[in-house]
């Protein structure tokens, strides 16, 4: 299974959910399965996801998923730690690790090398941290979903793209329209 | 009240309630008074462009948020400012150690000071520079202002106003 594989699997349990999802062909393929005013598109700025996907959960209740992959997690290690030592029950961070920089051309990543994500969460605090294959990531989405735990979930899937358009919204209305869903499911 | 304390409380009448720090030297007071205010969740980050992306959440999240960092993050978090914070029109009070000013100790520092305020104007980042204690009588409606205009604003505050305190 390649990454928009995975993606379409969690559609039926993410749908609903406030998504944070990460710059170039994720947040694309995101956008061309299931587009919904509670996903948050980033058009740029690698690596943030999962800081954006915490603060977001930080600040309010409901529960946030942010979908980064290998190489972000790679560009913003710090991010663990803070993850681990700020932890936010309603939080999911899920890694679609295909040992590649797949939106500039497929390019291997460390994590597809000898680097376990999986285990550099584990050392910076994170408690609940689970490596799946990717034909079972639906599952462990599900359950994390189903839980009180803050979890990591690190997905281990080849490497491919498919074509899929940019994204032509601005970012403004992307901001706008997630923000006003969030304060809906707040209120 | 301690210029400290007034930094704090500005931001909690401007209902800041997330905010992020990298440390200085400089900035330590005002880091120890945010960490013992209850109305503040305080975050500390690794590393700058990291601390905008959680402001950026929680801003989206309903809480406003600001970052305390020095003048060289400037130089770490371009990309972040442009292609997130202004791009996505997201307000975010920077309030800045302006090290390598006149009364810096270490040389180094001044090889950024010199760089800071052309890069905030290539940015177009509204900027506001602290020398003197009485200036921090502004803070109250610069933050109001980044919130009204959702943009990022700089408040570049160097060894003059730290010592003037």
């Amino acid at each position: 299974m390649i990454r928009s594989d995975v993606l379409k699997t969690l559609i039926p349990m993410i749908s609903e959910e406030l998504v944070v999802s990460n710059i170039g062909l994720p947040s694309q393929e995101l956008h061309l399965l299931d587009d919904q005013p509670t996903n948050f598109y980033m058009l740029g700025t690698m690596g943030l996801a999962s800081s954006i996907g915490l603060g977001l959960a930080l600040a309010q209740k409901k529960k946030v998923i942010a979908i980064d992959g290998d190489g972000s997690v790679l560009t913003n290690l710090g991010t663990l730690p803070t993850i681990a030592n700020n932890p936010a029950n309603n939080f999911i961070l899920l890694i679609i690790d295909n040992g590649s920089y797949g939106s500039t051309g497929d390019q291997p990543t460390y994590a597809g090398m000898k680097t376990s994500l999986a285990k550099v969460a584990e050392a910076c605090g994170c408690e609940t941290v689970i490596e799946c294959a990717a034909e079972n990531t639906a599952a462990a989405v599900r359950a994390a979903l189903d839980g009180h735990d803050m979890t990591i979930i690190v997905s281990k899937c080849e490497s491919g793209n498919i074509k899929v358009p940019v994204i032509d919204m601005d970012a403004p209305v992307i901001r706008h329209r997630f923000m006003t869903e969030v304060n809906r499911r707040n209120g | 009240m301690s210029i400290n304390q007034k930094i704090v409380s500005d931001f909690i009448k401007n209902r800041i309630e997330f905010v992020t720090t990298v440390p200085c030297k400089q900035l330590a007071g005002v880091i120890d008074e945010l960490e013992a205010t209850a109305n503040i969740y305080h975050i500390p980050s690794n590393k700058e462009d990291e601390g905008m992306g959680l402001c950026a959440g929680a801003y989206m999240g309903g809480k406003r948020s600001a970052i305390i960092m020095q003048n060289t993050a400037i130089g770490v978090t371009i990309n972040t400012l442009v292609t997130l914070i202004q791009f996505y029109n997201i307000p975010l009070p920077m309030l800045i150690s302006y090290r390598g000013e006149i009364g810096e100790p270490v040389a180094c520092q001044v090889e950024m000071a010199v760089h800071t305020k052309a890069l905030l104007e290539q940015l177009k980042i509204p900027t506001y520079h602290f020398h003197q204690p009485s200036d921090a009588e502004e803070l109250n409606p610069i933050l109001n202002h980044s919130f009204m205009a959702k943009k990022p604003v700089a408040i570049l505050t160097d060894a003059s106003f730290w010592q003037g305190a």
